[in-house]
């Protein structure tokens, strides 16, 4: 059977998903953890506790503010040492509550057992509302506040809901294991977020390496009128959500337009997990699976972390030390992942996963001349000219940037990643996006 | 942990590919050509070629290190292939120092002048070739019998009319068989397996073939230009053909006499002087076909293979301008 | 006469007749009226066309100041690469008076040289602060310091700054420098600053530009200002140049007097000056080095 995939662009990095069979496990709690305000895309929250406060499991310590935002909850139970700035993964000084962990207690509001409740009592406003509460937002890394997708503008609607289960990035490998672990959750989430956005059929795209996962999905799926599960051939940026709905219902979401302008609603399996605890169990968004993971490491594990505790904890956990050769670390993957700083950083939502790279893997290649091979336009997942965008961009030619469509570009890296010259591409390209953005922004203020 | 952390923004995975990958793939390609040249012209194949090489290579290097006093770059593989490139574009019994004056105007003038590899709008070879075939005129179209001297140095040129030459000179009638039973026939297997004279490289067909595929296999080229190339050939003298086949040869004939196939295959396709998109890349070649032919069958050379890409060469900026790959979600059609 | 020479004399004799017809009508119809003391007054101008005194090119700031001596009020224009001489000129064409105004200079605020605030990452990607700004805060981790990727550098016109080597930090050339502020728009973290030359050259400044308290910028960097307002302290009042706000300090340039006693104070190096601060012992400064920026 020929499996479906996008049909522009796209390239296939190795793949080196080691910790796939490694089941999820959760991380001790230290003695103290730090939430950062600025967790999801969008405005920071609003933090409502200060210093001393009694906080519990679950407690609301940071309030959305202005429509693009997201609560933040408690994910442990102590006091509030104090609100101040910590060192987020790029090494600027984030708003933070930091709290001293004492025992474990959760609110009392929250259903802390594991019985599956299939049954969906509440009705679609009330489901968007509890997402908003909750402080759910995108699990896939962009940690785009969800209940923003099902606000729709006036005169739209959706028919189908895409669930993001293909996991594209090397290495990573936490939503894999969401997907074999908790499959009932995830489709009874999936129905939920059907309801709210009152659409009756889902598709869940799952890429072709995980056949155990599309097995077991399947084969529940069954149970659960109007949701489908599609195996896709692995390429990236699969993830992408453009792409992924070109894969899965063959649409082709305008430039400059969002899936909802094609009738599509995208979340990510982690999301549709996330979103079941909620609405089911009112358990806010407080903890996520995580990846560990790199060739230096004698063994990666999956985790389930609580938000806010420091990621060498995770490494604590295996019981080693970082590898006397690392020469990058990234939060989330190694194609759209941010290198961080330090170890110290606190595991946010949008964390999917950290990744350990050897000082060879990471340096770059020699930056040669551009030998117009090519490559990099045939990989472009959106049909652009890299080449042409890092030359216009590095001389800050912006007007003409905007005109070969640079505001399209998805910042996949597949032209960097393909270009036999090393060139720089991507980081001329942003560039050059951002400033045309900017130049855009200003335009309309105007 | 002892040394500092790299930070760099994404992507932070790298791909297989790179420049000597790609250059020294594309050498590879030409071993099977290089092979028959030397089956055919015995030691003077190996020779010009390997004269050709060094003095590109060499050229390059005195270039870079002396004159722009940049970092050398000669191992790449690119001036390698202008090397084997020129030497399969010219008789195997060449004297040295016109293969040297072609080196110094394929690497000088049309790669380091315009600021090295990737900068030059044109093929250093088939400029190299140029400006031989306007330099030496008879010693580039004066090629030795094939087997004739095999394993001793060329002595005097003993000539031997390509394909094309009879063609030109004597019409479709001098190409033999249906015609004029009186004309000894052109084998049509001959030409492809090698067995004519000819420049070194472009004798063969079939050896070109396999190198052309051996690159599609490697991704290092795409089918688009080759196949697009030959096809417009093949359709404009085969129309021709349709009309009179006394007065114009058949199109099977023009795509494996001559140069067509490695200007189709090697020349065409280099990625530098070829354009960015596949629609780009369509209309190059389509043009490049249709001006080979027209060259072939109304100039007065015999072979117009390489000027027809060099004339081409010079459209890349302009065809780069208009012809946009399809962006996602620009033209959308849903429903 | 060969009739060939003559014929042909006369067609292009006729060709060049009516080409200058042409020509003549296309001159009278497309003419355009510009006042020819827009011209002259571009002809004062350095020509340098930086963009410093906010207009597209000399001949843009030459219009300004054309339509400016038109409505009587050409104050506020000012060519900073030019200086007062080229606007007196300016002034004395138009028949308009111009203010002095004090000569000014960019100074780099930050001094995390490499030994001073050691760097800890490497970056990797292209030579562009602007870029290097959005991925991180810097090799030396330091939010607000600079990053040494030469953007200020590539933008100066005028060959005024470069890049120090050995404490990877820009340097300005004062006597090459125009104050046109193409370095402080280029500066994603706007350390440079411009600021009056001062007199006979002596200037102070802060040179960090860090906003956190003091403990935390101190693990990135020795030289950081850390808000301990000592300095604001002993500045004296005839002046009161130096104001507090955001943990930082910051001398106000026009209100300095340049006595150097703040820089004494400083518990951490961070205040710069052109000239030797007075030893603890206050004692009458009397040498100075010009155009040279000797750390404390």
């Amino acid at each position: 059977m020929k499996l479906k995939t996008f049909k522009l662009g796209g390239v296939h990095p190795p793949e080196n998903k080691m910790t796939a069979d490694i089941p999820v496990v959760p991380i001790d709690i230290p003695k103290r953890v730090s939430v950062i305000m600025s967790q999801h895309l969008g405005v920071p929250a609003v933090p409502v506790v200060d210093r001393g406060d009694k906080v519990k499991v679950g407690t609301l310590i940071g309030e959305a503010k202005g429509f693009i935002s997201a609560n933040i909850h408690s994910p442990v139970s102590g006091t509030v040492f104090k609100v101040d700035g910590v060192t987020d993964a790029t090494g600027y000084r984030k708003n933070a509550v930091i709290i001293n962990v004492e025992g474990d207690e959760w609110e009392e509001k929250i259903d802390k057992s594991d019985t599956l409740l299939k049954e969906i009592k509440l009705s679609s406003e009330e489901i968007i509302q509890r997402i908003k509460d909750s402080g759910i937002v995108g699990m896939g890394g962009a940690a785009f506040p969800t209940h923003v997708k099902y606000m729709f503008p006036e005169g739209k609607t959706a028919d189908t809901l895409v669930i993001n289960g293909v996991e594209c990035e090397p290495y990573l490998t936490s939503d894999h294991r969401v997907m074999l672990e908790r499959p009932d959750e995830i489709l009874v989430g999936v129905s939920i977020m059907m309801k709210a956005g009152k659409v009756d059929r889902a598709k869940i795209g799952i890429e072709s390496n995980k056949p155990d996962a599309i097995k077991i999905l399947s084969e529940k799926a069954e149970d659960y009128p109007g949701v489908e599960v599609v195996p896709l051939k692995v390429q990236y940026p699969q993830g992408a959500e453009k792409q992924l709905i070109k894969a899965l219902l063959n649409r082709e979401i305008p430039s400059g337009k969002l899936p909802l302008d094609v009738g599509c609603i995208v979340n990510n399996i982690g999301t549709a997990l996330a979103i079941y605890e909620a609405v089911q169990k009112n358990k806010p968004l407080i903890e996520r699976v995580v990846t560990l993971t790199g060739k230096g490491l004698k063994k990666g594990g999956n985790f389930l972390v609580r938000i806010g505790i420091p990621a060498k904890n995770l490494l604590e956990k295996l019981g080693e030390e970082i590898p006397e050769n690392t020469g990058k670390m990234i939060s989330g993957g190694p194609m759209m992942g941010k290198a961080i700083n330090h170890l110290d950083i606190p595991v946010t939502k949008g964390t999917s996963g950290i990744v350990l790279m050897s000082e060879e893997e990471s340096k770059r290649n020699k930056i040669q001349n551009c030998i117009r091979c090519s490559k990099c336009v045939s990989v472009c997942p959106m049909g652009l000219e890299p080449y042409l965008l890092e030359k216009l961009a590095e001389k800050d030619m912006f007007e003409e940037c905007e005109k070969e469509d640079i505001v399209d570009c998805i910042e996949c890296g597949s032209c960097s990643f393909t270009c036999p010259s090393s060139r720089q591409l991507l980081d001329h390209i942003r560039y050059g996006k951002q400033n045309v953005m900017r130049i855009m922004r200003e335009r309309r203020q105007q | 942990m002892s040394n500092k952390l790299i930070v760099s923004l994404s992507p932070h995975e790298k791909g297989e590919l790179s420049v000597e990958k790609v250059m020294w793939g594309v050498v590879i390609a030409l071993m099977p050509s290089f092979a028959i040249s030397v089956y055919t012209f015995g030691f003077d194949a190996i020779k010009v070629v390997l004269l050709s090489v060094v003095f590109c290579i060499g050229i390059e290097f005195l270039i870079q290190k002396f004159m722009l006093k940049s970092e050398v770059t000669i191992l790449d593989g690119s001036a390698a292939i202008t090397g084997i490139l020129l030497a399969f574009n010219v008789p195997s019994n060449i004297p040295w120092w016109q293969l040297l004056a072609g080196s110094v105007v394929a690497i000088g003038i049309s790669k380091m002048a315009f600021g090295g590899l990737g900068k030059n709008p044109f093929n250093p070879a088939l400029v190299g070739r140029a400006f031989m075939l306007a330099s030496f005129p008879v010693e580039m179209t004066t090629w030795p019998v094939p087997f004739s001297n095999i394993w001793s140095p060329a002595t005097d040129a003993i000539t031997a009319a390509t394909p094309l030459g009879r063609l030109a000179e004597g019409g479709v009638k001098a190409l033999g068989a249906m015609t004029d039973p009186a004309v000894e026939a052109v084998d049509y297997i001959d030409i492809f397996i090698g067995k004519v004279g000819g420049s070194l490289g472009e004798i063969s067909a079939a050896a070109i073939l396999i190198g052309g595929i051996y690159m599609l296999f490697k991704k290092i080229i795409t089918w688009h230009i080759p196949v697009f190339y030959l096809l417009s050939l093949a359709g404009f003298s085969g129309l021709l053909w349709i009309i009179d086949p006394s007065k114009y040869a058949d199109p099977l004939f023009h795509l494996i006499a001559g140069g067509a196939m490695l200007g189709a295959w090697f020349m065409a396709t280099d990625l530098v002087t070829s354009p960015m998109s596949v629609k780009g890349q369509i209309i190059f070649a389509v043009f490049g076909g249709l001006l080979c032919g027209a060259i072939r069958i109304y100039g007065s050379y015999p072979e117009g293979c390489s000027y027809s890409i060099l004339i081409m060469n010079a459209f890349v900026p302009l065809i780069d301008k208009y012809s946009k790959p399809k962006r996602f979600g620009k033209e959308v059609n849903y429903g | 006469m060969n009739p060939v020479i003559l014929y042909s004399v006369g067609v292009l004799a006729l060709i060049a007749a009516g080409s200058a017809i042409i020509l003549f009508l296309v001159a009278k119809k497309f003419k355009v009226d510009e006042d020819p003391r827009i011209g002259e007054v571009s002809e004062i101008l350095p020509g340098a066309n930086c963009g410093g005194c906010g207009f597209p090119g000399c001949s843009g700031f030459a219009t300004a100041l054309v339509k400016g001596a038109d409505k009587g009020d050409i104050s506020g224009l000012a060519c900073p690469p030019g200086g007062n001489e080229t606007m007196t000129a300016v002034g004395e064409f138009l028949g308009m008076t111009v203010e002095e105004s004090a000569p000014t200079t960019a100074v780099v605020r930050c001094n995390g040289t490499k030994a001073k605030a050691p760097s800890k990452l490497t970056y990797e990607g292209p030579t562009k602060c602007a870029i290097a700004h959005t991925l991180f805060s810097g090799e030396n981790s330091c939010p607000h310091g600079c990053l040494g990727l030469d953007d200020c550098v590539e933008a100066c016109d005028f060959e005024a700054i470069y890049m120090d080597e050995e404490t990877g930090l820009p340097v300005v050339i004062p006597d090459k420098c125009t104050s046109c502020g193409a370095c402080v728009r280029a500066c994603p973290r706007d350390i440079i600053e411009i600021r009056p030359r001062g007199r006979k050259d002596r200037r102070v400044w802060v040179a960090c530009m860090n906003e956190e308290k003091g403990p935390i910028p101190m693990k990135n960097c020795k030289v950081t200002c850390i808000g301990c307002a000592k300095c604001f302290d002993v500045c004296p009042p005839v002046a009161n140049a130096i104001t507090m706000g955001n943990n930082l300090a910051f001398i106000d340039g026009d209100k300095c007097i340049a006595c150097g006693k703040c820089i004494v104070v400083c518990p951490t190096t961070a205040i710069l000056a052109t000239f030797e601060p007075p030893k603890p012992k206050p004692k009458p400064v009397t040498e100075e080095k010009e155009a040279s920026e000797v750390k404390k």
